[in-house]
Parts: C-alpha cells; structure tokens; sequence
C-alpha cells in the first residue's frame, strides 16, 4: 500500500498531521508500539523539518508486509553540508521555528537514531530528499 | 503520585482529562525543547512538564505516547491544543508556576525525574 501526504512549509498549524495519520494507520495494522514510535518519532522530526526549512514536500508511505518505507521529498533551499548538519547541535533555524520547540540541531540525528535505514540527498536551491526504513521484527 | 495530588501542590488546574485525575504518575522530564522529549526512551506513567505551550508540544506528547503534561507558568492552553490532546486521551494541567518552582515542589515531595 502506497500513501501520499502534502506538507506545505511554514504551517506550523498541521505539522505532524502527517505523523500523526501515519501513526493510527501503524496501530491499526497491528505494528508492535515500539516500532510505531521509532516510526513516527523519525517521521515528525522530518516532517517539521519541512514545514521550518521547505517551501513544500511530499511524504510518501510504502508499507509493505514486515516493513515501512517512508519518502520525504521537499522543494526548498537543499542541505549544503549534510555531514554538518547531522552533528548535534548544528542548526540553521529561524526564530519561529525555535519558538515551536524545534531548532536545536537535534531533528536529523533523532531521525538516525530512529530509522532502520536512512539516506539523505541534497541539492542546493532545489532540495532535500530523505529516505527512511523501518523493519517490524 | 496522582494527577490530582500533582495538581494540590502546584495549585494547578485541570485542562482537559478530568477523568483520569487519578491515574499515577512514576516519573517527570522538564523540558521546553521538543527534540530532547521525542528522544526519551522510557515514557511509562512519565509527566512532560513545560513551558511550551502550542500545538506541536501536544504533537509531541502524541509521537512519543506521552499521555500528561503539565503546563507550566501559566502559558494559555489554546481550544485548539485541548482538542487535539482530547482526540489523543491526555490529560493536561496547568501552574501559574516557574518551571524551576514546579520541578523543586514535585522532586521534593518525592517524584524523581526521568534520568
């Protein structure tokens, strides 16, 4: 099953209703409460990412049977130096954004921690696509 | 400790979740950072105390099946958060107390913190 959600950038308002959709749908299908979390917690940390970074993106759900492959792919000011922005601690947001709790460099080494596979690509001025799996056992 | 004994010494008010004022609570983290909530580990009958008060600490609470927050320094609970937190089974609590006021108050009368 295929799922697709559109996040436009700075709606701070839905941030995480993508998350949270994606959440009741893990729930429902029978998926263990620790991998939910893990799940969603990667997915809402990438999900705010666009609404702070993006001007828009698409979240793409692949849910097959013993994994979930989610795609976030944004039209926005692309990551110059990936290696930096994975390091804790090193951020590039706004004040808005640090006023919504976010913004401490923490976003990508949470989604890391909480992701089974992940990979990140980048084009300045175009972009970011990040690509995460998660496997249920 | 109960929702309702952490309510009596914060001389709080209930938000939303009147129900289950009495459910016990083991466990706080202080925190207006979003990302340190949505890396804990271990949420078990864990309060979120903060000072955050907008829609995405409620998101947060979701993501990482935090189910009570206490909301600290009187920040508003806006219709739309109360909703949202309804839709997600928590209960919420609000202090006119500082978050160092509140956190010195709960760890006094014995609930530890998280880590």
């Amino acid at each position: 099953m295929n799922f697709v959600y559109h996040v436009e950038g700075g709606d701070f308002t839905n941030a995480g209703s993508t998350s949270s959709q994606v959440k009741r749908m893990l729930k429902k299908i029978g998926v263990s409460p620790e991998i939910v979390k893990r799940t969603v917690v990667a997915l809402y940390e990438a999900e705010v990412n666009i609404v702070a970074h993006a001007y828009r993106g698409d979240i793409s759900v692949d849910l097959e049977e013993d994994h979930v492959k989610i795609v976030l792919a944004d039209e926005g000011p692309g990551i110059p130096d990936i290696d930096r922005a994975m390091q804790k601690g090193y951020s590039t947001a706004s004040q808005k954004v640090r006023e919504m709790g976010f913004g401490a460099g923490m976003g990508l080494p949470n989604i890391k921690n909480n992701s089974d596979t992940l990979n990140i690509t980048s084009e300045v001025g175009k972009g970011t696509t990040i690509e995460f799996i998660n496997y249920f056992q | 400790m109960t929702i309702e004994a952490i309510k009596d010494l914060v001389h709080g008010e209930v938000i939303c979740g009147e129900e289950r004022i009495h459910d016990e609570i083991n466990c706080v983290f202080a925190s207006d950072l979003m990302s340190d909530v949505l890396t804990l580990k271990d949420i078990d009958k864990l309060m979120l105390l903060t000072g955050l008060s907008n829609l995405q600490s409620i998101r947060t609470c979701e993501m990482s099946d935090i189910s009570y927050m206490l909301v600290v320094r009187g920040k508003e609970v806006t219709e739309e958060m109360k909703e949202l937190a309804e839709d997600n089974e928590m209960v919420i609590i609000k202090t006119e107390y500082s978050m160092y006021k509140t956190s010195g108050i709960l760890y006094n009368a014995g609930l530890p913190a998280v880590y």
